[in-house]
């Protein structure tokens, strides 16, 4: 097979797949829970988490070191598979993203033992399986939802999460926001600034669009994080469609072959 | 149901065909269940290279590491016991070290990386205990031109202090020399083969 | 002492052993000798698939076995270790989980096939009985493993499950701490669902297919036109005219559903793990907690139609074992089936217009039982469900009136193609 060939075989079978997917589904897609946070019933926005986009994986996970790891432990991700899935070698792995005292084969626990210090009211979770358990959406919304709020100890909510005890780490990047006066509840909750619900108090060093981006960055790492194995399932899951479509093709004919005995 | 007009052949065909690629497929299946049985991540992070700082182990002393669930020794031999390799020569069963017991970037007689710091797995060759240490010399008890070595409880192993295997033992084999390599002149690198350069 | 030689004159290594074992004997009366109907249609791929289903379940489960660690503090990390450490484990846990919701598609496939016609009728009633028996036996055995991950749904679905039992006036409460072994879902309940879900349903799982299997070959399969093939053999050679053997025949006519049906289960297991959100539920991906209670409780989605009768069924007289007794008289409903047929006729086709209308109901009204048994409870969803638990039971018990004063058709002597 020709490269050209292969690829043009390997787009069919994807797409194939998607709609046996799809029909096997169809059902129950059509009943799937509806995009809102269950805490407040704010509409999330969709972001379709792809953590087979390695630059942004691999931004994400620069970011999640540099701004998220300081609290939020990945304790089911090592860095060794977090370095072969995500192509980041051992070296720039150990020198910007690791803890100093971590091995290539340890988890991403998070420096301060969970004892130490009061944190915010509670024991910040671990993050290895939020995207799977929140859904990408509501992760993507929440990190841009946090709004200045004088009634909270921290001074900020949170949209999606009312009486977040997190405070908004991002800050310097995002800016302050505060809830648009005429914003309902339940409207779109996001960075943008057309029917957000929000208003820019103050500018972070990134703009909205900016920001969003790294969100979604973050986003896709956390994907990354929920199944390690996510990218090399679904390309095994591609060579077992072309093989089972094979198998079918000669089943077929085999089985066409020997009834043609039975009138 | 009546046979005419079968194409024996096509039929022929066609079953070998399906058996084949089904074969095939059952193989494949076979593959990731067999798979799963290998070491996990888990097992191979804590089977990762174990780091020792040897700056502080006397002469003539002995430093234990564990590597991958089983002991690994370090012995700093003096010069008056690298002397006593060459003195039991005659006595051993393979004093060259021709079988593979060790790494092929170990060739010196004394079967270390540096002469002064013998690396070997604390494990005897015959049934797995693990030898005792005597540098105490001589002590007939042990054998007749005893330079210092290690005996081993279960069943009275012989080696000597390059893990060399004496004769007439139940051990076959010399000790087993894991993968290792210098990071600087005292910190040794367990489990890790010395970068070519 | 000699040994008589066996009948099928077979020589070399299985002659010495057709001499010891039925090994031959078994192959032809199983397989190359047992004569099924040649009118099969698509409805009678799912015995075939539930029992390659079976097949995955019990070989993944070996496996997952070997990594799981059973245990309050260790179940749910031992589950990501499988997804993330194992080589290949996440595969194989998505074997395991897509299995078991293809296990009930599978099989509610195949017993709306039985309904259709009426393969349940004399001389069938034991395959019929043994069948509900392995429905039945296979629901506790799901909600067995649904727990084990330990997840926050796997902990609280043990709970509402477990409290069930509560219901059972005097000695309710004292049942549930004895189911428990605790006075919550611990981890004493979580081993002993374990030991059930690993060891004793799969023997009795695997001994029911066995039983249905041998009374099915016993006396012979159904079809589409309920026409008892038996009926008219071939002077000569003693087979049905209409039979044609199961090998090659029907092995090579299996193995294109094997196929198709691979290629739905695969898109599912390798491109949709989570079925939605069906397959494997989000807030399971959170471990169990004693204090928090997912927002939305549902029961897995195969059990959706069974949940909507227990909320469906009010509580009265001070307690609210209805809903449970409701619950449990759905399925155990199904085996009195084959004697609540009245009819002449076995198969739909050849039944009246009154049989064909209520079974189409009930299959409509299943999936949308189905369907609001997972929604969240409010009048609507509690309004439908009472519905559809009315209607479910109106197909059975109303069985015995219509399908005895509804018109037949004249089934054929033989079968049709």
């Amino acid at each position: 097979m020709t490269p050209r060939s292969n690829r043009t075989m390997t787009r069919l079978i994807t797409r194939l797949a998607q709609v046996s997917a799809q029909s096997a589904l169809l059902a129950a897609a059509a009943l799937l829970p509806q995009a809102v946070s269950a805490n407040t019933g704010v509409a999330l926005q969709h972001f379709s988490a792809n953590s087979g986009n390695l630059p942004s994986a691999q931004r994400g996970a620069r970011n999640f070191m540099a701004y998220c790891s300081g609290c939020h432990s990945l304790k089911y991700l090592r860095y060794e598979r977090m370095g072969e899935d995500l192509n980041i070698p051992p070296d720039v792995l150990k020198k910007n993203l690791m803890f100093t005292s971590d091995k290539l084969g340890d988890q991403i626990k998070i420096a301060m033992p969970a004892a130490s210090g009061d944190w915010f009211g509670r024991v910040p979770p671990d993050l290895s399986l939020e995207t799977r358990a929140r859904g990408a959406d509501w992760v993507y919304t929440y990190l841009q939802s946090f709004y200045l709020d004088d009634s909270r100890p921290m001074g900020v909510n949170n949209t999606v999460l009312a009486g977040a005890s997190m405070p908004h780490v991002l800050w310097e990047l995002q800016g302050w926001q505060k809830k648009a006066e005429h914003a309902a509840e339940g409207e779109h909750g996001g960075g943008h600034h057309e029917g957000s619900g929000f208003e820019q108090v103050s500018k972070g060093s990134l703009t909205p669009a900016e920001y969003q981006a790294f969100v979604g960055d973050l986003v896709n790492f956390l994907d990354y994080a929920s199944e390690p194995g996510k990218q090399a399932r679904i390309s095994t899951g591609l060579k077992v469609m072309l093989y089972l479509f094979v198998l079918l093709g000669l089943t077929y004919l085999l089985k066409k072959e020997f009834w043609r005995d039975i009138h | 149901m009546s046979n005419e007009g079968v194409d024996g052949n096509r039929r022929r065909f066609l079953t070998t065909a399906t058996s084949v690629v089904g074969a095939a497929g059952a193989a494949a299946v076979a593959w990731p269940f067999l798979a799963s049985l290998k070491p996990s991540a888990r097992a191979k992070a804590l089977g990762a290279p174990v780091i020792a700082d040897l700056s502080t182990l006397e002469p003539g002393m002995r430093a234990t590491y564990l590597w991958r669930g089983q002991p690994i020794w370090v012995v700093r031999r003096t010069p008056e016991m690298l002397a006593g390799l060459d003195k039991v020569t005659g006595d051993l069963v393979d004093p060259d070290s021709k079988v593979g017991q060790q790494p092929k970037y170990i060739t010196d007689k004394s079967r270390a990386l540096k002469p002064e710091y013998m690396v070997m797995k604390g494990v005897c060759t015959h049934l797995g205990c693990s030898p005792i240490l005597r540098t105490d010399h001589p002590a007939p008890e042990i054998a007749a031109n005893w330079q210092g070595g290690f005996f081993c409880p279960c069943h009275g192993s012989k080696f000597d202090l390059a893990g060399r295997v004496y004769k007439g033992v139940p051990a076959p084999t010399n000790i087993v020399v894991p993968p290792h390599r210098y990071e600087t002149d005292t910190v040794v690198v367990i489990g890790e083969d010395p970068k070519t350069a | 002492m000699a040994i008589t030689p066996n009948p099928y004159k077979t020589t070399g290594a299985l002659g010495w052993i057709d001499d010891r074992f039925p090994l031959t004997k078994m192959w032809k009366e199983h397989l190359s000798e047992y004569y099924a109907p040649k009118n099969f249609n698509f409805w009678y791929f799912f015995g075939s698939l539930a029992l390659l289903v079976l097949v995955n379940q019990l070989l993944t489960g070996i496996f997952l076995t070997m990594h799981y660690k059973p245990g309050a503090e260790t179940a749910f990390d031992s589950v990501e270790y499988i997804m993330r450490d194992v080589p290949w484990g996440n595969v194989i846990r998505y074997m395991h989980s897509t299995g078991a919701s293809a296990f009930f598609v599978v099989v509610f496939l195949h017993m709306f096939r039985g309904l259709m016609y009426g393969s349940y009728q004399k001389p069938r009633e034991l395959i019929w009985v043994f069948g509900a028996l392995i429905f039945l036996v296979l629901m506790a055995e799901a909600f067995c493993g649904y727990v084990l991950p330990w997840g926050n749904m796997s902990y609280w679905g043990a709970a509402v499950i477990i409290n069930l039992f509560g219901t059972i006036p005097f000695i309710g409460p004292d049942l549930v701490t004895w189911i428990q072994g605790d006075f919550v879902p611990s981890d004493a309940t979580l081993n002993r669902l374990f030991s059930i879900h690993v060891i004793a349903l799969p023997f009795v799982l695997v001994g029911l297919v066995v039983a249905h299997i041998l009374a099915l070959h016993e006396v012979g399969s159904n079809n589409p036109d309920g026409v008892e093939i038996k009926k008219k053999k071939d002077p000569a050679t003693g087979i049905p005219l209409d039979g044609i053997p199961f090998h090659p025949y029907y092995t090579v006519k299996d193995m294109v559903g094997v196929a198709g049906f691979l290629i739905i289960f695969c898109a599912v297991l390798f491109f949709m793990p989570d079925g939605g959100g069906y397959f494997l539920e989000a807030p399971n991906f959170t471990p169990a907690s004693q204090t928090n209670t997912p927002e939305h409780i549902t029961p897995a989605w195969y059990f959706g139609t069974y949940y909507a009768m227990l909320r469906a069924t009010p509580s009265f007289a001070g307690t609210q074992i209805w809903g449970v007794i409701v619950m449990g008289a759905a399925v155990v409903i199904l085996f009195f089936v084959p004697w609540l047929d009245r009819s002449k006729v076995k198969s739909i086709r050849y039944k009246g217009a009154l049989s064909k209308i209520a079974l189409t109901i009930f299959a409509i009204n299943f999936v949308i039982l189905n369907y609001y048994g997972l929604q969240p409870p409010s009048d609507t969803v509690q309004l439908i469900s009472q519905i559809g638990t009315i209607l479910y039971f109106a197909f059975f018990l109303l069985m015995p009136w219509y399908s005895k004063i509804d018109k037949t058709k004249p089934v054929p002597e033989r079968v049709t193609e």
